[in-house]
């Protein structure tokens, strides 16, 4: 559960701004002046309806996506940009690459590097870029796989694995790094129905173990059980951001109670 | 109504496939017109089967092999690095690069091969003298072309310059071809962009670009037997010399044709080796030779995760 005595600021978002060029020669706007903190050790759900921002948000924060405008702190540090005369200018991907480093990522499409093995994949990251001992990486991946339950898997190459069982290597390839804020993108959308549970509890247990992370998400349930906060975006803004009782049982804008019924409607799930 | 699940007391029928007589008669039939051109091959005298037999290891013939190979060799490395920098140059964010390479490839596949070879050797016609330096100051190196352009180097230039261009195409659609989530998933780790390159999109490239150039060796090779036009004494410029004096041509063109046969086999099989090394982690599910030294050794590889999980949880 969240350290509630040291409410130190981990991410702050400010009023950011992010659109895309459209093939007419106009820009979609997909983050609308949002701002959003988040705390060491909360566990954040950002759902909403597709196309509303989530993931751009996500990826804005460790910078696979930039920024047209506003700002985006970890640990009270820009990621990908340096402050010149009072704005952000962006720094190239080389200076970039250590920053990066607090930040663990996880994809809707696992993103395993498919040439090599899933320890190989693990060890990867914390041998090239931080210089680790190959042997001490590989005890740490071990460890890391013994947690999401797949210490068997550790000389299979990902093709071999299910949807579920990559999506864990991938879990455990970010906590390689050590990160200090995991950002979940859609972990569980690309998975059959039936392994998604899987995928799920190993998140929970991160959780439970004090992990600051925000998951983009449609499993209302697990925002529901695990997330000390929920966040709703619609139309490139915030719409609703609580607890997940205050959030899901008294919601304050028409939009999320519109948004809620569909979701309820369709998968049961909240 | 009975349920489905009740046990069928009647044995299952068995399936039974049926001989194909069709395919039968047609596998005899090619196997008897194997056999007869087998037999008109070898029991035809003129083939002059002595004669092959006599040239097959000589010195000249070897030589000859020596040269195909060293220029095989040669062209193609030369050809992949260059391939590789204008690959890159298409690529790369610059628009005046990636228009010095299309226009590259565009004249060097354009140009047939032949053409290009009788371009090279005759350079010296078209710019006598070659001259390095910058545009309006005294050239730095002055080179004569007709002390230059030997038939090797022009042989040489020709083969590479257009080897080069399609390999620039196999190498760029190779780097294309690797998913943008693999990039992204690596710079997300905290990796640069040269590691980035080198460790997550390179290998991954290889295993498209590597199977299509083996065919390029392949045909490189084959293409080599051109130089012939610039009496470059290659594996068949060989073999003429030794016809052209003692006139026994079909014997000569034979002892070339199994040499590229044999070549060419060789060069195949290889292809298929390194395919394989290429294709780890793609192919159909297989053991991995590695083994972790600090996994427990109690530990049985095939079992199941979620046995695993239920004894951590």
């Amino acid at each position: 559960m969240p350290e509630v005595n040291n409410p130190e600021t981990v991410i702050e978002l400010k009023r950011i701004t992010k659109s895309f060029p459209t093939k007419n020669f106009e820009r979609l706007v997909v983050l609308d002046d949002m701002s959003l903190n988040i705390k060491r050790g909360e566990v954040v759900c950002v759902i909403g309806p597709s196309g509303s921002g989530k993931s751009t948000m996500l990826r804005c924060i460790n910078r696979l996506e930039t920024l047209d405008s506003g700002e985006i702190r970890v640990l009270g540090e820009y990621v990908g940009y340096k402050e010149v005369n009072g704005s952000m200018e962006l720094l190239s991907e080389k200076a970039t690459a250590q920053q990066r480093q607090r930040l663990g990522m996880v994809f809707q499409q696992f993103n395993l590097f498919p040439h090599l093995t899933v320890l190989q994949n693990i060890i990867e990251a914390p041998t090239v870029v931080n210089g680790v001992h190959r042997k001490e990486a590989t005890k740490v991946a071990l460890e890391l796989l013994a947690k999401v339950g797949l210490t068997s898997k550790a000389d299979a190459y990902p093709g071999e694995l299910s949807g579920g069982q990559q999506q864990r290597v991938a879990i455990a390839r970010a906590l390689a790094m050590n990160p200090e804020v995991m950002l979940f993108d859609e972990p569980t959308s690309a998975l059959d129905p039936e392994l998604v549970g899987e995928v799920l509890r190993v998140m929970t247990d991160l959780a439970k173990a004090g992990m600051t992370m925000i998951v983009v998400t449609h499993e209302m349930q697990f925002a529901r059980e695990v997330a000390d906060r929920v966040v709703i975006m619609d139309k490139a803004k915030i719409i609703e951001d609580g607890t997940p009782e205050e959030v899901f049982e008294n919601p304050r804008s028409p939009r999320t109670r519109e948004f809620l019924a569909r979701v309820s409607g369709t998968n049961g799930k909240a | 109504m009975p349920s489905n699940l009740a046990p069928d007391i009647a044995p299952a029928p068995a399936v039974v496939i049926p001989r194909n007589i069709k395919q039968i008669v047609l596998s005899a039939f090619v196997i008897l017109v194997a056999l007869a051109i087998l037999v008109s091959i070898f029991g035809n005298e003129r083939f002059g089967w002595r004669v092959i037999g006599a040239y097959l290891f000589s010195t000249i013939i070897l030589s000859g092999i020596a040269n195909t190979l060293l220029l095989t060799l040669i062209c193609m490395i030369a050809g992949t690095l260059l391939g590789a920098v204008i690959a890159l140059m298409k690529l790369s964010a610059s628009p005046p690069l990636q228009w010095i390479a299309t226009v590259y490839t565009w004249i060097f596949r354009g140009v047939p091969l032949l053409v290009l070879l009788l371009f090279f050797f005759n350079l010296a016609a078209l710019f006598p003298q070659l001259e390095l330096g910058m545009p309006g100051s005294p050239p730095l190196i002055t080179l004569n072309a007709n002390e230059i352009i030997s038939p090797f180097t022009a042989a040489f230039l020709a083969l590479s310059l257009h080897e080069s261009a399609y390999m620039a195409e196999i190498i760029r659609s190779g780097i294309v071809a690797v998913a943008k989530g693999q990039s992204e998933a690596a710079h997300a780790l905290g990796m640069k962009p040269l590691k980035v390159t080198q460790r997550i999109i390179f290998p991954q490239a290889m295993r498209l670009i590597v199977p299509p150039t083996a065919n390029q060796v392949i045909t490189m090779l084959k293409s080599t037997s051109l130089v012939s036009v610039l009496a470059l004494s290659d594996l068949l410029y060989s073999a003429q010399i030794v016809y052209s004096q003692n006139y026994q041509v079909i014997p000569l063109l034979a002892v070339a044709t199994i040499w590229y046969l044999v070549l060419v086999s060789i060069l195949t099989w290889i292809q298929s080796r390194v395919e394989r090394v290429f294709n780890r982690g793609y192919g159909e599910k297989r053991r991995s030779h590695k083994k972790v030294s600090q996994r427990p050794s109690n530990e049985s590889k095939n079992q199941p995760a979620i046995n695993e999980e239920e004894a951590n949880a």
